[in-house]
């Protein structure tokens, strides 16, 4: 079925966008779904015809479904993931471990009966014998990772690039088999940045999840608040006020601006450049030195509500703005001469971890870097949502899906945000800056004294938070790194019910090995610094 | 007299000219940081002492009374030596720098093979390290070491013979006297000096260079895993291999301790003064590089070693030597 959408249907399904599960156990709004314990479910999005496609399989539970990994290449760390959260097995997948939780992990945390919080477990104990374990678990035994310790006439050097390594960006781990300085094969090793996202969201309010969503892409910063409240406006059926939406695209294109400067000038460092990284960073300061005027935080300001925005726009946020967008142009066209244009950074990275727009496809890589490819897909052109469609910019895009390429997209899609911003600034809408909605916005204070229903209304909305009639949604940004969606299941209660995160950075890094086999460790570096993703948006 | 050397100064320099190299160095990391913050839009070390001067100091008793570790898994004995190769070696070609006329330890009239000599010991202390470390990244750094300096090791002294075959001595005293009469080297020899200071960054391995450290690929390279004393020794070794080749690149090629021609009115001026003005002057060239360049792969440098800068080293020989017959 799947390789028939893929392959041969009218409308080619060519990126299998995501896929996990859902422990249907406890739901109790299930209407026309087939009764089960577990939902397998598969987001499959055809860009050719521009066409969403969600795929749910009923397992009961210890039923298994097979794997799609040989369609999919994208779908191995998606299966793995699926096992290790939810203990579905997946039939024909050839390394079905956990990829996310330790591997002595006792239970699959997503399934409804594990718990949520240490409170409701037994207190932790380390014995001898437990720690020996691990340890032992944790020995690099090459065979176990796929490689082979000697060829003919060779023995290979492993080499444990990680996770605490200046270049990984985090903690990030890759398995390297080298001969000489050649990588004949690398394993990435993600995990050690799992917080339980999704997980959290089960136990944290619809409200009380804002914070938790900065966290995910924690250089985005509003921008991961924007999926997750669009999600929740949709299934909740709130519309938001224009000015409200106009503050929201120009918050998320400001931190658009500031992570691809830090990832501008994290790329020209590992490749051996020392300085630009100090200009990128004093810019990103000024720039959050305007977040900061508007929202009082600056990474992560949570700043975005169901419905809107937290607060209105402080006076004199236009003359900062407009300030900033006269002043970075000149600053990239100075970097471009001092980084981009410099020959042996270019030396260092074209030609260097390319791949084709399908291939791109085939694992799952969205955003600047399928751009790269010179595939045009952009989420605000063709499926624009929050008034994207208002404003006038071009969406960048390049030939070789090289290390460089993935850097030109992302400076040109600097220039491209700062011209959104400036329109911004020059067309904000006057009005309300949140919607007028019982579920967003309590009943005004002054009049909960005078009649007891609005008390009441106002009690349970600050207390428990509104109640999102049972209902399924996702939605996907356009967010610094690629796509980002949430996938919100509410039972009809004050919290989700399932709460899927995709994140872009997750897929990007299983098709490391693809890009950089043959390529030597040094290239590897600059490969790892054009793929642009933070830790926390793998791991979750 | 003795292996060729002849003793025109009692050993009375040797305390200062090691105090001096090294508190140089030591001054050096300090100076670097401040003029790289000044570079990069940002301050530098600028809290202990005026300027942040006496940070170096700090630094310097923060590391000499760091746990003196050595890596269980290593080889004791060469882990210890090889940082005492590499300054020590480097140390030891100061004996040949004429600092102005006469200040000297041991004016030689081989003193350019002297220094290509122990330049290339200090390799012998880079290999060692990242070997004894028993760390795969300090091997690999090691390895890259080894490759990157027998390479440049090359072409460095052959981009000095075209000095030498203008000043017709091995001694650097006589060559800087052999540019008084005439252009400084930097002229008749500009493609050597181009030569010989890329060479000399390889041999510091400073940031363009600095492969066999390559701090985002190899962690610290080939010493990964030195710490405390034992860091600061290797760390303070670079330090001078870059003073030592400030000092070589003006002696070569910039007249040494020559000024301005007589009269401009500065003949009052003390030599010392002049070499130190162009020491300082090239040193910061060195930092402003480090500053501005990426690093190239490591295979990439290797070719253009070998492909680009040794045929030109070649040439410039070949070209100096037909003129220097023609001319005779």
């Amino acid at each position: 079925m799947l390789r028939y959408l893929k392959e041969e249907a009218d409308d080619k399904y060519e990126l299998l966008f995501d896929l996990s599960a859902i422990d249907e156990r406890l739901r109790q709004f299930r209407d026309d779904q087939p009764d089960c314990d577990f939902t397998v479910f598969y987001h499959l999005i055809s860009l050719s015809s521009d066409r969403d496609l969600r795929l749910k399989v009923a397992l009961d539970d210890g039923e298994s479904v097979d794997s799609i990994t040989s369609i999919y290449p994208v779908a191995d760390w998606y299966e793995r993931e699926a096992f290790d959260m939810f203990g579905v097995k997946f039939d024909g997948h050839a390394n079905l471990r956990r990829i996310l939780s330790p591997p002595l992990w006792q239970g699959h945390p997503l399934r409804k009966e594990h718990p949520a919080r240490a409170t409701e477990m037994d207190p932790y104990r380390n014995s001898p014998e437990f720690q020996k374990a691990q340890q032992d678990s944790l020995r690099f035994v090459p065979e176990e990772w796929g490689m082979s310790r000697t060829a003919e006439h060779t023995d290979f050097m492993f080499l444990n690039l990680g996770p605490n390594h200046p270049s990984v960006h985090g903690v990030f781990r890759i398995a390297l088999q080298l001969d000489g300085e050649v990588i004949v094969q690398a394993v990435p090793d993600i995990g050690y940045h799992h917080r339980g996202q999704e997980k959290m969201a089960e136990r944290q309010s619809w409200h009380t999840y804002i914070p938790y969503t900065d966290r995910i892409d924690y250089l985005g910063g509003v921008m991961n608040n924007l999926p997750y409240v669009m999600n929740v406006e949709t299934m909740a059926g709130i519309q938001v006020p224009e000015r409200a939406e106009v503050i929201r695209v120009m918050l998320c294109e400001m931190f658009r601006v500031a992570s691809h400067l830090l990832f501008y000038g994290t790329f020209a460092q590992d490749v051996g450049q020392m300085s630009p990284v100090f200009y990128m960073f004093a810019d990103r300061e000024r720039l959050f030195s305007i977040v900061e005027a508007i929202t009082g935080g600056r990474m992560h300001p949570s700043w975005f509500r169901i419905g809107g925005v937290c607060q209105d726009l402080p006076e004199g946020w236009d003359r900062m703005v407009i300030d900033f967008c006269d002043y970075m142009p000149k600053r990239l066209d100075h970097y471009e001469n001092m980084a981009l244009k410099n020959k042996i950074l270019q030396r260092r990275t074209k030609g260097i971890g390319a791949y084709t727009a399908a291939e791109g496809l085939d694992w799952g890589i969205t955003g600047p870097s399928l751009r790269a490819t010179g595939h045009d897909w952009d989420l605000r052109k063709n499926r624009p949502y929050s008034g994207y469609d208002q404003f006038d910019f071009e969406i960048p895009t390049a030939a070789n899906g090289d290390c460089f390429d993935r850097c030109v997209v992302r400076v040109e899609e600097i220039r491209q945000s700062l011209r959104i911003i400036r329109q911004c600034a020059e067309n904000m809408p006057a009005g309300p800056y949140k919607a007028d909605h019982r579920l967003t916005t309590p009943p005004p204070k002054e009049r909960t004294m005078q009649d007891i229903e609005t008390l009441i209304h106002h009690f349970l909305n600050v207390s428990w938070g509104p109640v999102i009639p049972p209902s399924e949604s996702a939605t996907i940004v356009e967010a610094t790194k690629g796509w980002t969606s949430f996938y919100s299941i509410s039972d009809g209660g004050t919290m989700a019910y399932r709460s899927r995160v995709r994140t872009p950075s997750f897929p990007a890094l299983q098709q490391i090995p693809f890009i950089s086999n043959g390529f030597m460790v040094a290239d590897l570096i600059a490969i790892v610094a054009s793929i642009d993703f933070v830790m926390a948006d793998v791991d979750r | 007299m003795m292996f060729g050397f002849e003793l025109n100064m009692s050993y009375v320099l040797i305390v200062p000219v090691v105090a001096g190299a090294m508190g140089f160095a030591l001054a050096l990391v300090w100076w670097e940081r401040r003029i790289l913050g000044f570079w990069q839009d940002r301050l530098g070390p600028n809290r202990v002492g005026p300027f942040g001067i006496l940070q170096a100091l700090a630094d310097m008793i923060k590391l000499m009374f760091k746990d003196d570790w050595l890596p269980p898994f290593g080889d004791r004995f060469f882990f210890v030596l090889a940082p005492i190769v590499v300054a020590g070696s480097m140390l030891l070609a100061y004996v040949v720098v004429p600092f102005s006329p006469g200040w000297v330890i041991a004016d030689s009239n081989i003193a350019i093979l002297w220094f290509l000599a122990m330049s290339s010991l200090a390799v012998y202390g880079v290999l060692l390290a990242g070997l004894a470390s028993n760390n795969k990244y300090s091997l690999l750094g090691g390895l890259r070491a080894a490759a990157q300096m027998v390479t440049y090791e090359v072409f460095m002294g052959l981009s000095l013979l075209g000095v030498v075959i203008h000043a017709g001595t091995f001694s650097l005293s006589g060559i800087v006297e052999a540019q008084a009469e005439g252009l400084w080297f930097c002229i008749p020899q500009a493609l050597g000096l181009v030569i010989f200071f890329i060479a000399g960054l390889a041999e510091s391995h400073r940031l363009p260079f600095d492969l066999p450290e390559a701090e985002h690929e190899l962690t610290a390279g080939f010493h990964t895993e030195y710490s405390g004393m034992k860091f600061g020794v290797i760390m303070a070794g670079e330090y001078v291999a870059m003073i030592l080749t400030s000092c070589l690149t003006v002696l070569l090629f910039f007249g040494g301790w020559l000024g301005t021609p007589e009269g401009w009115g500065l003949d009052w001026v003390h030599p010392i003064v002049w070499f130190g003005v162009k020491v300082a002057v090239v040193i910061n060239f060195f930092i402003l590089l480090r500053a501005a360049i990426p690093r190239p792969r490591y295979d990439q440098l290797m070719a253009r070693g070998w492909k680009i800068l040794l045929p030109l080293s070649l040439v410039n020989i070949l070209a100096t030597g037909a003129i220097r017959l023609a001319t005779v």
